[in-house]
């Protein structure tokens, strides 16, 4: 049978999946986002799988708010990219601090 | 039986389409993993009754955000094996950094699965009614109990809206823009006159 504790451990492995893609892409910022993206997509599958094991639909209702920021995350991070690349012509990400003002 | 396979067909190749996103050398690849990833997230939502959830991220994620990315991958101009100098360097610590955190999600899990800590029963007052499928009861949650958390979220994304905007807007110099002051001061009698030309003989403009 399929328990909670299943789609717990696949929620946790795509959670580790993220984190991890974000240190071994350290330079490239699209792969970044998408790594969080895997990350909140993680959270959304324990939101409802607790939604599902506990009969409370308020978890489904969080997981719909955690979508919302997360599209809205992914678009202001990629219009950031977008105007980072305009001024420098890169995306790499190492000489961010360099941003005065 | 059936959803046994199911569950493990989704929750593989999700995972498996998640390593392959953050390991991929092409990020247009990367992108394309990332919407299987999604889907087969979607999938296991369905195995356990979420059809609004579930059908909310085919459509976001992969009708909006992943679209936005595969623009945003394919508009700029990168040299992407440069980006990925620093690959094996920044590995082992990576790797040991998911490795700890994978150990102690699991051991959590362990916990849990040997009893738990028990911090009360849910209520049921936000219970899925037996008649009522799971949208509608979403959507009558949502409109009743939780209307300010759903206005929040339409904020948030007006928000990122407005915000994306400003920040990508620029003025670009060389273009034909409306002047709508102009336009509107323009009347009929300053734009056309009427002339009855002689046969043969042509107008002056």
């Amino acid at each position: 049978m399929i328990g909670i504790e299943h789609y717990l451990v696949v929620s946790s492995i795509l959670f580790v999946l993220g984190v991890l893609g974000i240190f071994l892409n350290r330079k490239n910022v699209i792969i970044i986002l998408m790594a969080i993206e895997l990350i909140l997509l993680s959270v959304n599958i324990n939101f409802v799988a607790f939604s599902a094991f506990l009969g409370d639909l308020v978890g489904q209702v969080f997981a719909m708010f955690v979508l919302t920021v997360a599209a809205g995350e992914a678009a202001i991070g990629l219009a950031i990219l977008v105007i980072y690349f305009r001024g420098r012509g890169t995306i790499a990400v190492d000489d961010v601090n360099r941003m005065k003002g | 039986m059936i959803q046994v396979i199911a569950f493990y067909l989704f929750a593989t190749l999700c995972i498996f389409s998640g390593a392959v996103t953050i390991l991929a050398r092409n990020p247009v690849h990367s992108v394309l993993w990332l919407i299987l990833a999604f889907f087969n997230a979607a999938g296991l939502m369905v195995l356990v009754g979420a059809e609004f959830i579930a059908m909310l991220l085919v459509i976001v994620y992969v009708g909006a955000v992943a679209v936005l990315f595969l623009f945003v991958v394919m508009m700029l101009d990168i040299d992407f094996a440069e980006l990925r100098a620093g690959f094996i360097k920044n590995f082992p610590l990576g790797l040991a950094l998911a490795v700890v955190l994978f150990v102690e999600l699991f051991v959590g899990l362990v916990v849990h699965g040997a009893g738990g800590v028990q911090l009360g029963k849910a209520s049921g007052a936000a219970a899925q009614a037996a008649d009522m499928s799971n949208i509608q009861a979403i959507g009558a949650l949502l409109y009743s109990k939780y209307l300010f958390l759903f206005e929040a979220a339409g904020l948030v994304l007006l928000v990122a809206m407005i915000g994306a905007i400003v920040l990508t807007h620029r003025e670009r110099s060389g273009t034909r823009g409306q002047i709508i002051a102009k336009q509107n001061a323009r009347r009929p009698q300053d734009a056309t006159i009427n002339m009855q030309p002689e046969t043969g003989k042509g107008v002056q403009l």
